[in-house]
């Protein structure tokens, strides 16, 4: 037969030159060398770059004086604190807005989106205005657009817009009311944690009962709700011994050349805020769109033909299984939305990227900073896709 | 055959009875939610339309705009050579029209775009040759796509030809040499405003191509090296924010070369672009490579095909095809994050339009001219995005994708 002249053939030795296994480690071999020999080129010229300019290649210098002041800090800081200290602020704001940002742009871009499919010609037509307008611009131009044609030229102070005590809008930011602590907060401190722990064990005893009654269902409403109840009496019990309340709304009111009381965003703050939101939500918009629709139309018919009304239908049919196609698509969005609050620095928001970029110009540490900016963006998208591959897999079709 | 006969006692179909206000009934008025949504919005639209309308026509200054016209299309490109600048977009829309006509489909609806917007353009009241110029244009794209109907075999290979030379002929065109004194140089500091826009753009996206590819290709290879390598390299860039790798580009360049060699600001920009872009196509590259079926690979092997072939020829075609939606929207963003490269010192149309809003001239404006001029860039920005995701739309439906 045939396979005697193969076999034959098979025990002649196959030359190097013509083994897959051979050629492949070769192959690596010298695409390794070319890229570190690339890497070495660029490496050694930026080591001679930086003898002739004098800046050593080390991370000392973030314990060295900012000397800078900074606009907007959530963490203590003064000029005299380190480059260190004021990175940490960038990286704070940043954070601050983004996860604002995000929270803002999927309920907007969830109102939208549905808004989308609604049976409402008015609310269908506005709606696919609203996501073909800001799509397609620019965010940068629509930030400069909130920042210095909206918010820079709304009233001064003085004549703020709004309603006074809840809710003000001026040239100097929008200002609103924000519950603040009282004198007997600390007082109240103790029952914080107390609802914490109670939460926390009302959350396991409802778990377990409901695993032992074999139904399903969330834990959560229950832990939510031990909580509360335990901070309310606590408030309650500490307004009847001290005669106050822990927490006060602080509300905003004109006094002087600014705001009291509440909570104020900054102009550059809120431009931001704006434009991240309006824009995320226009895209995230189209992510639930396309969710909703991929759901199966018998679905939307068996819900009804069992008599769910359509805000049941909604909520409980499509969402649920609506979810799975959508959550790929929205992290990426998250991830979006985080990325581009570095362009806080054209509003002069003193975001990671803003607040690096004065260190760079004072310090001439280019590298070190721009390696740092690298890996906190990367820990916060990897964190960021971490936790909704976890939301992912919670929720995905569990198949038998 | 025969007819089916209809018995006379069959009902007929019911009228349908569409009249205004079922249908407004039926669409804004079903149920007490839907007509309180239907009035808060109607009332909401109303004002804000009205208020827009009114401050478009009698309180907004368009002045700047009108006075910095040429601005906002060329920047500071020298007037006396404008005309080269004329000549590409003549040559641009010459080929556009030409493959509207031999080619049909999408191409064609983009041609008799083109040709509507130019004849629109030469209809508005511009100054001196310029209207005359646009009627020209639109006529030259007319006679293009007039010859590609008529001689399809003739015109087909010359067309190819000059769409693969066109980038260069443009690049060259708007360059000039420094040593001919017909073209003469034009600094890269001089160009700006849209056409700088839609050259970073062009550019961004036909240089990141065969990167993108390679590294597509690269992310699927079966050699642990290349692929650890080209999936770090891809991470890496989508993780950070296009505006760190644009600093960096400004900043660090210089620095990783020796220290004699200087780069044009233009050219780091377009690096840092095209890199940026690579990682991004390397993705969508990538979707299309996993939607050609194993079968085909394993055919080509089976007729004799080596790797190289298999993926030039098989594979490559096929995935490519299923990804150019995807592309023309990665061009999208990618004209929209053109508007980026202002902050790092150029003048494309955005870094235009901060520069117009500066102007002394307008310090009597009251509140100055912020609105008017971002509205006007905000716009073209639109017209160019929306109508580059129409076309992406019906090339979609085309190609069919998701519904075969």
């Amino acid at each position: 037969m045939a396979s005697s002249g193969l076999s034959a053939e098979q025990h002649r030795p196959v030359p190097f030159y013509r083994n897959v296994k051979v050629l492949a480690v070769l192959a690596q071999i010298a695409f390794l060398v070319l890229i570190i020999l690339l890497f070495w080129i660029l490496y050694s010229n930026m080591i001679r770059g930086l003898r002739i300019a004098n800046i050593p290649l080390d991370f000392g210098f973030l314990d060295d004086t900012a000397g800078f002041a900074i606009g907007e800090t959530s963490i203590a800081y003064q000029p005299a604190d380190t480059y260190a200290r004021a990175f940490a602020v960038g990286v704070v704001n940043t954070l601050r807005v983004a996860g604002l940002g995000i929270i803002l742009a999927t309920i907007l871009g969830t109102i939208v989106g549905i808004g989308r499919l609604s049976n409402n010609w008015l609310l269908r037509n506005v709606a696919a205005a609203y996501v073909a307008i800001f799509r397609n611009t620019p965010l940068l131009v629509q930030l400069i657009f909130w920042y210095i044609a909206v918010i820079r030229r709304l009233p001064r102070v003085r004549n703020a817009w709004g309603i006074n005590g809840v809710i003000l809008a001026s040239n100097r930011g929008l200002a609103v009311a924000w519950p603040a602590a009282a004198e007997s907060y600390r007082t109240w401190e103790p029952w914080l944690w107390m609802g914490l722990v109670i939460g926390v064990l009302a959350f396991v005893a409802r778990r377990w009962q409901l695993a032992r009654m074999d139904r399903p269902g969330s834990a959560l409403p229950h832990a939510f709700l031990a909580a509360g109840l335990t901070v309310l009496i606590g408030a309650l019990i500490v307004f009847a011994t001290t005669g106050t309340l822990p927490l006060t709304i602080g509300q905003p009111v004109l006094g002087g050349f600014n705001f009291t009381g509440g909570a104020v965003l900054s102009p550059e703050f809120f431009a931001l805020l704006l434009g991240l939101t309006i824009y995320t939500a226009a895209f995230i918009a189209e992510v639930v769109r396309g969710g909703i629709q991929s759901v199966n139309k018998g679905q939307v018919e068996a819900a009804r033909a069992l008599g769910l009304s359509p805000s049941q239908t909604l909520r409980l049919v499509i969402f649920p299984q609506a979810l799975r196609v959508i959550i790929p698509p929205m992290t990426n969005q998250y991830l979006n939305l985080t990325k581009n609050s570095s362009l806080g620095v054209a509003v002069a928001f003193p975001d990671m990227f803003n607040v690096s970029s004065t260190i760079i110009n004072q310090s001439g540490r280019s590298v070190q900073m721009f390696a740092l900016i690298m890996a906190s963006y990367l820990s916060v998208s990897l964190l960021t896709s971490l936790l909704m591959n976890l939301y992912n897999n919670r929720i995905r079709l569990v198949e038998r | 055959m025969s007819t089916t006969e209809v018995s006379p006692t069959a009902l007929k179909p019911p009228q349908s009875s569409v009249n205004v206000v079922t249908l407004l009934r039926q669409n804004l008025f079903n149920g007490w939610i839907n007509s309180l949504i239907t009035v808060v919005l109607g009332w909401l639209v109303i004002t804000v339309l009205y208020q827009v309308v009114n401050w478009v026509f009698t309180d907004a200054t368009w002045a700047p705009i009108v006075t910095n016209l040429r601005l906002f299309w060329v920047g500071r490109y020298p007037e006396t050579v404008l005309w080269r600048v004329q000549a590409c977009l003549a040559l641009v829309l010459l080929l556009f029209g030409l493959s509207g006509g031999l080619w049909g489909g999408v191409v064609r609806a983009v041609a008799s775009g083109l040709a509507a917007l130019m004849v629109l353009l030469a209809l508005l009241p511009f100054g001196g040759g310029m209207r005359l110029y646009l009627a020209g244009t639109a006529l030259l794209l007319g006679a293009g796509f007039v010859g590609g109907l008529r001689f399809p075999r003739l015109l087909r290979w010359p067309t190819i030809m000059l769409w693969l030379l066109s980038p260069l002929i443009v690049i060259l065109l708007i360059r000039g040499f420094v040593t001919w004194s017909v073209i003469p140089f034009v600094d890269t500091g001089l160009w700006g405003g849209l056409l700088l826009t839609i050259f970073l753009a062009v550019v961004g996206i036909v240089a990141s191509f065969p990167l993108g590819v390679l590294l597509a290709l690269g992310r699927r290879s079966k050699l642990p090296v290349v692929k650890g390598f080209c999936v770090a390299y891809i991470e890496l860039i989508r993780g950070v924010p296009l505006i760190t790798v644009l600093f960096m580009a400004m900043l660090m360049l210089p620095l990783f070369l020796p220290p004699h060699v200087r780069v044009d600001n233009l050219v780091r920009v377009l690096v840092a672009i095209t890199l940026f872009s690579a990682a991004y196509l390397a993705e969508n590259v990538r979707g299309g490579l996993q939607s050609v079926p194993n079968g085909q690979v394993e055919a080509a092997r089976a007729l004799g095909l080596n790797v190289f072939q298999s993926t030039v020829l098989i594979v490559l075609p096929q995935a490519l095809r299923a990804v150019i939606p995807a592309i023309v929207g990665q061009f999208i963003s990618l004209f929209k994050d053109t508007s980026l490269v202002s902050l790092v010192g150029l003048t494309e149309l955005f870094g235009i339009a901060r520069g117009v809003i500066e102007q002394p001239e307008w310090i009597t404006v009251t509140g100055g001219v912020q609105r008017e001029v971002l509205i006007f860039v905000g716009l073209i920005y639109w017209i160019f995005c929306f109508s580059m995701a129409q076309i992406s739309r019906r090339i979609e439906t085309r190609l069919g994708v998701g519904t075969r």
